[in-house]
């Protein structure tokens, strides 16, 4: 069926089976392998892109879902070469190893970040919905703490 | 892990989603939010031929009227979490519901349908002795839960709201988990001399016996203790991988016992 949405600010129109999900659409239709796919049941967060500004997990919504619907991937935040300011506090703090959990975290963190300054305590629950196995959280939050006090 | 092939339609209206099901036969399954059903699909756990997805069918929306908070069926998690009608039961119980980013999608009557026996809002709901509300009639919660993943409701019919009556006196919510955000090994609410458990029982249960010592007793230390007791008494759970049957009964007790503390002192 007729699919209508908008991905990082692209419109885009494609014909999709109602069964695609939207973590599939995004990285083997539209290339955008920037979101990861881990666990696909909602456990591990890697997958979690925004959907009307919402934090969402990509690998529990269809892509039907998402008709009308304005999305965004981690692929939206840096502006041609240059990192986006929570990209940045993340290479700083040396807040990721392998990366595969970190495009789920950032999407987390804007949306987390675009409600104001979070406290430790935020930022720690909010990453209860993340799995990192390699780097620990330790640096992940002082990065997301530091980008909300920038 | 990956859905098995269905058909999908998007309801604009109530009675578009009721005729779509009538039509889709057994086969087919609402879609409010689909933070539950959508892994089961995933996992082929669920094979339906239909999808009717509710989110645009018009069922949202929280109203609050004569003590009655009434969440529409497709009101979102986050949605109630943020509202000044949240009922305060469900403010302490939402934290506890997922990820924030489940809760962005999750629906309060997707997860009352659903029905698992370890989710807090059906749960909490029992506690407040409220409602539910479908397309036929309303049922109160205590005749709604019949099992785990299982309801009263029958083929083709839907959950449209849930009623949620202001607690009847002091209220607070407890759980434990293995970790911020699983599946809790048990929970507690409590709303006056109402005390309700989940995970350890087949469906949110309210253990009458409890209230019963509660509102005969003095709130006090002693008295939470006592009920506690009771409460890990009354609950037989199987145990599983991660707790004994025998742990559970413990826990259950505890979290009584610390929700009543909670919730006189706070009350």
């Amino acid at each position: 069926m007729d699919l209508r949405l908008t991905v990082n600010g692209r419109p885009v129109v494609e014909d999709v089976e109602p069964r695609l999900l939207l973590s599939d659409f995004l990285r083997h239709r539209l290339g955008l392998t920037g979101t990861h796919v881990g666990c696909e049941h909602g456990v591990c967060g890697a997958c979690t892109v925004q959907v009307d500004g919402a934090a969402v997990r990509s690998c529990l919504l269809l892509a039907v879902q998402a008709d009308g619907a304005e999305v965004r991937t981690v692929e939206s935040l840096a502006a041609a070469e240059r990192l986006s300011p929570l990209q940045e506090a993340f290479r700083r703090h040396h807040a990721l190893q392998c990366g595969f959990c970190t495009p789920g975290i950032l999407m987390a963190a804007d949306e987390l970040l675009a409600r104001g300054a979070p406290s430790r305590a935020e930022v720690v629950d909010l990453l209860s919905g993340h799995l990192c196995r390699c780097t620990g959280y330790v640096p992940i939050v002082d990065a997301i703490v530091e980008a909300g006090n920038a | 892990m990956k859905p098995v092939s269905f058909s999908y339609v998007a309801a604009r209206s109530l009675e578009e989603a009721l005729a779509a099901l009538a039509d889709g036969g057994e086969d087919a399954k609402p879609l409010a939010g689909g933070q539950s059903l959508v892994p089961a699909l995933n996992m082929r756990l669920v094979r339906p031929t239909l999808l009717v997805d509710l989110a645009r069918a018009g069922l949202g929306g929280i109203e609050r009227a004569n003590g009655t908070v009434r969440v529409g069926a497709t009101t979102r998690q986050v949605e109630l979490q943020r509202s000044e009608h949240c009922p305060q039961l469900a403010a302490e119980a939402l934290p506890h519901v997922g990820h924030a980013a489940t809760r962005n999608r999750g629906t309060v009557g997707g997860s009352v349908a659903h029905a698992d026996a370890a989710a807090e809002l059906p749960v909490c709901l029992a506690a407040l002795g409220g409602s539910v509300v479908t397309d036929r009639r309303q049922l109160p919660a205590a005749e709604f839960f019949t099992g785990p993943y299982t309801t009263a409701l029958e083929p083709g019919e839907l959950v449209t709201a849930t009623l949620w009556p202001t607690a009847a006196g002091p209220c607070a919510f407890e759980e434990l988990a293995l970790r911020r955000g699983d599946f809790a090994l048990s929970m507690v609410a409590v709303s006056g001399t109402r005390v309700a458990v989940g995970a350890v029982t087949d469906r949110p249960t309210v253990l009458h016996e409890v209230g019963a010592l509660l509102a005969a007793g003095e709130p006090g230390d002693e008295l939470a203790a006592e009920a506690g007791a009771l409460a890990a008494s009354l609950v037989d759970p199987a145990g599983h991988l991660h707790a004994s049957p025998a742990y559970l009964k413990h826990v259950t007790g505890v979290l009584v016992e610390r929700a009543l503390r909670r919730a006189w002192t706070s009350g």
